[in-house]
Parts: C-alpha cells; structure tokens; sequence
C-alpha cells in the first residue's frame, strides 16, 4: 500500500510529471476495458495492479461526501463533510489492441457509492481474499453481487498464512459452484496473469451465445 | 492541488465565485465555478476511460485558467485516459472531466470514448481478451 491518501490534499504540491514519466496510448485503433480489483484493506489489491501493470501504479484522490461516511467505522476519524481516498489504478495492454485498466476500489461498504460509480462500465471484479481473515471479503462480495458484476475471487497467498484446498476455501467463502476460485501470489506475475483468464472466462460463461 | 486558489491570477478585483460565463474571462477555474450547476455542461458523456487528444490549438491564457492549460498541456505528447490525466496533474477525476469539457468545447482537446458499451461487449469482445491475456509474456 503506497497510496495512503495525504492528510491534507488541499496543500500537496501539483508537481508537473516530467517528460517521459508519462505512458501515452495511441490515440486511436484500441478497445480500453475496466476491470475491477476489489478486497479487504491489505489483502494486495496494489500489489496484484503493480505485478501487472505496464505503467507505474497511478491514483486518484476520490471524495466522498457526508452522506456516504455517516456510518463509518474507522475510529479516530472526525466527523466531516468530505473525506478522500486514493483509488490505484494500473494499465495492462493486452495484444490485440486491448487495454485493460485495473482499479483497486476499496471494499469498505462505507465507500459503496464511490465503489458503484468506479464499477460503472466494468466487465467484471476480482475479489481478493486473505487466508487468514476470509471473512473480510464477505461485504465485498455482497456489493458486487449487489452490482450484478460477474466475479472471480483470488486467495492471494501470504508468506506464513495458512494453505487450504480450494474445496475448504470454496466452503469457507460459500462461493457458488461456478464462481471461479484461483489461489495466487500476487507479486507473481504468471499468476497474477491466471487471476484475469479465470474473470474472463468467467465472465464469457455469463454472455448469451452467438446465434 | 494548487487549484483551490481563486483569485490570484490577476482577478484581483473580481468577486469571489462571481457567474459563470457571461463575460469572456473566467475567474476563476471551472470546476469551481461550476458550484452552482447541478450538472456542469459538457461533461455528461465523459467517464474515467474517455480519451483525450490535445488538438494543435493552444488554451488562449485570457480564457483559461492554470489548470486548463496544464491538461492541455500534459496531452501535447499523446493520448491519455482522463482517470491517468487525473492522477498526473493531482487531481480529482470529477475536476478533471470538468476541465476536459471546458477544452473540448473550445476546440482545444479532442475527447473519444474507445470503451465498449454494455451491449457492445459480447463474446467475440470477451474471447479476443482471453486469447490475448493467454499470450502475454
């Protein structure tokens, strides 16, 4: 997690990006598509965008407003009528002139606006799990079923943390049968890789068939 | 953000947050004079992935703020997505759009949105990225 948002934005020096830092696209010819990466606080969301992305993790600082922070369980946050969080984002150009950008929205149900509105025009979430605190990634999964998006979920392997078969896991998680389950470890980037191919034949399955 | 500094380019005498348009100068940047509108004009089509292309005609600087002129700026080089315009300049995608309208409505940036609309993405949509994720190094 390097994007911990500033304390205070308003002040943070608009530094110009020096030439060359930034990666343009062509201005024409490719298809970009939005894929969501979603999870618990720290289950490696910005680590899984980064082993994958071919620019450097970029993001945005989001605002929320009043109505989307009245039920907000950080403790020690004043009450406010605004608050930011960084959204990261990366970009992976995958031949055939497609580009995939991948958010990493956060799966807090206080950021759920913000959430909908990042998974506005997605093809599908990736929903990061942690071994060691599954349970985590139940709201997360709630909001995106919510959102009727088509979902893979990704057990993001933790040096340390527990190994389970996918049978336990798919228990644990009470996935649905044909929800995909991929473990990973998401600094790898063949993996990382495998995460997007469940998605997406995930998500194929969920199209009608050509007539 | 060094955006959130009404007044001081010259505008010294102009009242704070005064009416949008009417006269050729704006005071201040448009995403905040923007407050009183519920829907700014021009933005209803742009979304995160809207690509902008800069086009050869530069923001007159009697017309636009600061920040315009740094979008335009950094898309002098190339294509950019307005969520990467965004995080290059430090600022809020919602500000951003509201910049990108401004300029594309002056013929300053070109915006295109090369993503595919939900009717759009069918099967052969979804099997060209399998087989492309199945061929990346």
């Amino acid at each position: 997690m390097d994007s911990v948002p500033s304390p205070e934005p308003a002040t943070a020096p608009a530094a110009e990006p020096r030439p060359g830092q930034v990666r343009y696209l062509p201005a024409t010819g490719q298809t970009l598509m939005k894929l969501i990466i979603t999870g618990p606080f720290g289950v490696g969301k910005t680590t899984l965008i980064r082993t994958l992305s071919e620019i450097p993790t970029l993001h945005t600082e989001e605002v929320m407003t009043r109505s989307s922070v009245g039920h907000d369980d950080l403790k020690g946050l004043p009450e406010k009528a605004t608050t930011t969080v960084a959204v990261d984002f990366g970009r992976l150009t995958v031949p055939g002139d497609l580009v995939l950008y991948l958010f990493g929205t956060p799966g807090q149900e206080r950021f759920f606006p913000l959430w909908q509105d990042i998974a506005r025009g997605a093809l599908g979430a990736l929903v990061m799990a942690d071994t060691r605190r599954l349970a985590d990634s139940f709201p997360v999964m709630d909001m995106v079923e919510e959102e009727g998006l088509p979902y893979a979920v990704a057990v993001n392997r933790f040096p340390g943390a527990p190994a389970h078969s996918d049978d336990t896991l798919r228990k644990h998680l009470d996935l649905a049968p044909q929800t995909p389950l991929v473990q990973c470890d998401a600094r790898n980037r063949r993996d990382s890789i495998g995460t997007l191919i469940a998605l997406a034949e995930h998500v194929l399955t969920r199209l009608p068939e050509d007539d | 953000m060094t955006a959130g500094r009404p007044g001081t380019s010259g505008a010294a005498a102009a009242p704070k947050g005064g009416p949008p348009g009417g006269r050729g100068r704006r005071l201040i940047p448009a995403y905040l004079a923007t407050g009183g509108r519920e829907r700014p004009r021009g933005t209803a089509g742009f979304d995160r992935l809207t690509l902008l292309v800069a086009t050869d005609q530069q923001p007159p600087e009697l017309d636009f703020g600061p920040e315009h002129r740094r979008l335009w700026t950094l898309l002098r080089p190339g294509a950019l997505t307005v969520v990467e315009c965004a995080a290059h300049l430090g600022l809020p995608v919602s500000a951003t759009v509201f910049l990108a309208a401004d300029l594309v409505g002056g013929g300053h940036l070109l915006a295109r949105s090369p993503v595919p609309k939900a009717e759009e993405i069918d099967r052969t949509l979804i099997e060209r990225l399998l087989v492309g994720l199945r061929a990346l190094p």
